[in-house]
């Protein structure tokens, strides 16, 4: 039984999170540095260049990379702390076994033997696909190819999964459905280049932050800003236009502002015709879908949606971003898919300036979900169920096709079979789905519930609390290896500082696993840089094809856009600029898109909308920003913002503790009261765990396509509880908070 | 001479992050001390929030150096106004309550006035302050006036009047049309329409 060893607050006390509030030796001026080392920011999918500082291999500082060209140095304060992950108090550098008492360090003989024989009971008793593997976005390219190599010929089960699920793969599906192909289409560089930039569902100046400039930068040469969004993120504080649309409603915003381009006959009648399919249906299946019924649907005005189509399709250019607010919801595919119609319909694609882009949020989000940790992929973005694709993957390898499993659970669908029992076994990296996961109860009792499960990881994690072995691996800067980033941009990552005690890296760890499973011939890596190798070979003929790109080629260009068949190609930062499409057709397709509400609506005893995202301090689950004390002071813990009018006839100030109630269960917080919110929504950030964690309420419905949960839409009710503390506001003033309350126990 | 760099405010670009408020603590010459302020603003009759980040302005005739009673307060040759001399400044806060920008800092810990000296260990061996280097939004911006003109939108201002006071600045600022002075009193309405009624309730679905 995976439970934790020891009550929350001895965890705590002695894994964190702690604050790390200073470099190693203090707050020195002009430290002296042994060596620059220039790599990428460890966290968002925007990757932006970074000079870390080393002296004594310890990371003490950074410094801007001005050469870089997609940031040219600039930073979000994410990017500029991220330093202070090294050094860490929390830092494991030992493996861990867990005993009746807590976790007691074990040497890796030890500890891998208790994981690989463990897992192999499970499957000799249970069946090869009792056990899965979890993966995550922000481990290398290289990583994610081991892993998904691990699955399928190490331990034999289908069931492999990762952290992206839950990121932007409504995104990809959306994506291939039309094109063929999952990637952004156009490099950030187009977006200066446009007439207008509609932004829906993307808190940008928040969660991309660096895209904010090339949005500015478009404004001076003219374009408009469209922002559509629950709330007025910062980025729409300047719009030309604010859609502020109803959670869960966005492609009733995006099918209305269609039927007005059909209706006023703003389509791009030679593009269609030539170079797309399905164009009827897609506009039949909107014909009832009028601006007049979309305002009534998302309580966006009518003269809005119209205003709006018309300053998208009139303009020359136009670039259509997107991010979680589209993806994040039960009917995530059908959103980007009226997106990506759009955009279709008015020849935006395959040009300087044009396209619907998914804006990916994790650090490899793009890389991490091309080469095989995905519960359906092999290499080259090929399929699992694919025949073809099979055999040619097989070959690589070494092996018989037909020992390749078949496609097995996504994330979400991996942790319900745990809860009832059918697996078993996990292996977990890069993942903390007790923080992650909606619905948190639920979660925590099936974790519980794993008859082993092992974590890779370099914190303890909420969720690595319930490990029976902890691995201490590698962070970010102590491994080397590729990325790809939002735009498609393959990148070097190249490691600064070895790991720290006896923690390894992931690598060497996956390696080691694989062969003591047995699959010695599969794993027979000296170096990452092998790894890079033989995934150049797996993915060589695939949509995401790499292989002509090395890792000189990445130092020396600045990256590389896939597809990059061999050494000579020069790499594709935009892709279709011949209007052909890896369809079957080679058309680009319209995908119809009829109207399907929230799984859960609004009623008596719930009668308020809630919605999730980020803050610009913290990052995905906090395991490594909430260890940051520059961070955590700028935003400690969990607002509830709530509109000023709903606020008023609840008798909430802000500052006192609201309660807010879903289906799935509850959570006290302070409130924030502002304007700029909806009057009938009310929204927490997520990045926190135990008793403030935002997805105890959330709701677990997937998307029947892209199986992503519905983070962003689903109904709640608020109570005040009482007067609460004042809230930390954002300013430069001093903060006292200590570390956050961080873990309920589990009774 | 349009080869000098020039450090250039934008208002309108602030998204708030915060990045230059943690970058500035890392430079070399006051690591650990931020310099900068980030201040949040109601904006606008519906009460939506905007951000505004402050560095020194680098005055012409700097107020804080006017009123300092120990003459700790020094300006470069290239308009720099720096912290207090650690010899001279007395503690007393004749700056921090005059600068008409709210810029100097009293570190009380160590009784001494620091403020924002525009990166000097970074700008005078030709490279960019720290906080415009980071910034995202380029709403801190630091290159040549062409480099300015070739990309940016808007005019640059350096007069302000608080009141009787009238002061013109080292620092840039983006103002909409005529370059100043700005009457900082006066205020300045947003623009955009929406904004009156953002999420259209009176508009009506």
């Amino acid at each position: 039984m995976a439970r934790p060893p020891q009550d929350a607050a001895a965890l705590t006390d002695r894994y964190g999170p702690h604050r790390n509030d200073a470099p190693p030796d203090g707050w020195q001026s002009h430290e002296p540095v042994d060596r620059q080392v220039k790599t990428h920011c460890c966290f968002c999918g925007q990757q932006c260049g970074i000079i870390l500082n080393v002296a004594d291999d310890r990371v003490v500082g950074f410094e801007p990379r001005y050469d870089f060209p997609f940031n040219e140095g600039k930073l979000c304060p994410k990017g500029v702390k991220r330093y202070l992950q090294d050094n860490h108090p929390d830092r494991l550098v030992e493996p861990l076994v867990r005993t009746d008492t807590g976790f007691s360090a074990a040497s890796w003989d030890d500890a891998l033997g208790r994981t690989v024989g463990e897992l192999r009971r499970i499957q000799a008793e249970h069946g090869p696909d009792a056990v899965a593997i979890y993966g995550g976005a922000s481990l290398t390219t290289e990583k994610a190819y081991l892993l998904g190599k691990l699955a399928r010929l190490g331990l034999g089960t289908r069931h492999i999964d990762y952290n992206g699920r839950l990121c932007m793969v409504s995104a990809g599906v959306g994506y291939k459905k039309a094109f063929g192909v999952d990637r952004a289409p156009n490099p950030w560089a187009d977006i200066r280049e446009t007439d207008v930039v509609f932004v829906i569902g993307a808190n940008i100046a928040e969660c991309a932050p660096i895209t904010t400039s090339y949005i500015w930068r478009a404004r001076d040469a003219g374009a408009r800003l469209i922002v559509a969004d629950p709330r007025i993120t910062p980025i729409a504080r300047t719009a030309d236009l604010f859609l502020g649309l109803r959670p869960g409603t966005d492609s009733a915003l995006l099918s209305g502002m269609l039927h007005h381009v059909i209706a006023r006959d703003l389509v791009d009648h030679d593009f269609v015709a030539a170079h797309t399919e399905g164009f009827e249906a897609a506009a039949e299946a909107v014909s009832g879908q009028t601006p007049d019924w979309a305002a009534g649907v998302t309580g966006v005005p009518v003269a809005r949606i119209e205003q709006a189509a018309e300053m998208w399709a009139d303009a020359p250019t136009g670039m259509l971003l997107h991010a979680r607010g589209l993806e994040h919801q039960s009917k995530g595919v059908v959103n980007v898919s009226a997106a990506i119609n759009l955009a279709l319909a008015c020849g935006r694609i395959g040009k300087p300036g044009c396209g619907p882009n998914m804006i990916t949020g994790q650090g490899n989000g793009q890389g991490g979900r091309e080469h095989g940790q995905k519960c359906d992929q092999l290499p080259g973005g090929r399929n699992l169920a694919d025949p073809s694709h099979r055999a040619a993957v097989a070959e690589v390898w070494g092996c018989d096709p037909d020992e390749l499993p078949q496609p097995g659970y996504s994330a979400y669908e991996i942790m319900e079979a745990i809860e009832r029992g059918e697996i078993k076994g996990l292996l977990s990296i890069c993942f903390n789905p007790l923080v992650s996961l909606p619905d948190t109860a639920r979660t925590r009792a099936a974790l519980d519930k794993l008859e082993h499960f092992t974590v890779i990881d370099f914190f303890l994690s909420e969720t690595a609390r319930h490990a029976d072995v902890v691995l201490a691996g590698s962070l970010h800067e102590e491994d080397e290896g590729v990325v790809a980033s939002a735009e498609g941009r393959v990148l070097k990552i190249n490691a600064a500082v070895p790991p720290p005690g006896d923690a390894r890296r992931d690598t060497d760890i996956i390696i080691d696993i694989g062969r003591r499973l047995g699959a010695e011939r599969y794993f027979p890596f000296a170096s990452n840089r092998e790894v890079f190798e033989e995934l150049r070979r797996a993915s060589a003929g695939g949509v995401v094809d790499y292989a002509g790109i090395t890792w000189e080629r990445l130092e020396a260009e600045d990256g590389v856009f896939w597809p990059c068949p061999d050494e000579d190609h020069p790499g594709t930062p935009r892709l279709f600029e011949d209007l052909t499409f890896p369809t079957p057709s080679g058309r680009a397709r319209f995908v119809p898109t009829p109207w399907r509400p929230p799984a859960e609506g609004t009623d008596g005893d719930y009668p308020t909308w809630f919605t999730t995202g980020r803050v610009v301090s913290q990052y995905l689950s906090g395991e490594q920003t909430r260890r940051i004390g520059k961070l955590v002071d700028q935003y400690p813990e969990p607002l509830c913002e709530l509109p000023p009018r709903f606020a008023e006839q609840l008798g909430v100030t802000d500052g006192d503790t609201v309660r807010v109630t879903s289906r799935r269960g509850s959570i006290e917080l302070p409130a924030r009261v502002t304007a700029t919110i909806r009057p009938d929504t009310v929204f927490i950030p997520y990045h926190w765990g135990g008793r403030k964690a935002a997805n105890q309420l959330t709701n677990p419905v997937l998307d029947p396509e892209s199986k992503i949960p519905e983070y962003k839409v689903c109904a709640v009710r608020v109570e005040r509880v009482g007067p609460g503390h004042p809230v930390t506001d954002e300013r430069d003033v001093a903060l006292t908070a200590g570390p956050p309350d961080e873990e309920v126990t589990p009774a | 001479m349009t080869d000098e760099s020039i450090f250039v405010i934008d208002h309108s670009r602030c998204i708030g992050c915060k990045a230059c408020v943690q970058a500035c603590e890392e430079c070399g010459t006051h690591r650990g001390r931020t310099m900068i302020h980030l201040d949040e603003i109601d904006h606008g009759p519906s009460g939506t929030r905007q951000t505004a980040p402050t560095v020194c302005m680098h005055c012409t005739d700097p107020t804080c150096a006017e009123v300092c009673p120990a003459d700790a307060i020094k300006q470069n040759e290239e308009g720099v106004v720096q912290s207090a001399l650690k010899a001279r400044c007395i503690g007393c806060s004749n700056c921090v309550n005059a600068c008409p920008f709210g810029v100097p800092k009293m570190m009380s810990e160590i009784d001494l006035m620091m403020k924002c000296d525009l990166c000097l260990d970074r700008t005078s061996v030709g490279g960019k302050p720290m906080c415009a280097s980071v910034c995202p939004s380029e709403a801190l911006w630091y290159g040549t006036p062409d480099e300015f003109a070739s990309g940016r939108r808007g005019v640059l201002g350096s007069g302000f009047v608080f009141g009787n006071q009238a002061v013109t600045t080292k620092v840039r600022v983006v103002v909409d049309e005529s370059p100043g002075p700005l009457d900082v009193l006066a205020g300045r309405l947003a623009p955009q329409q929406w904004l009156d009624d953002p999420f259209g309730l009176e508009e009506g679905a």
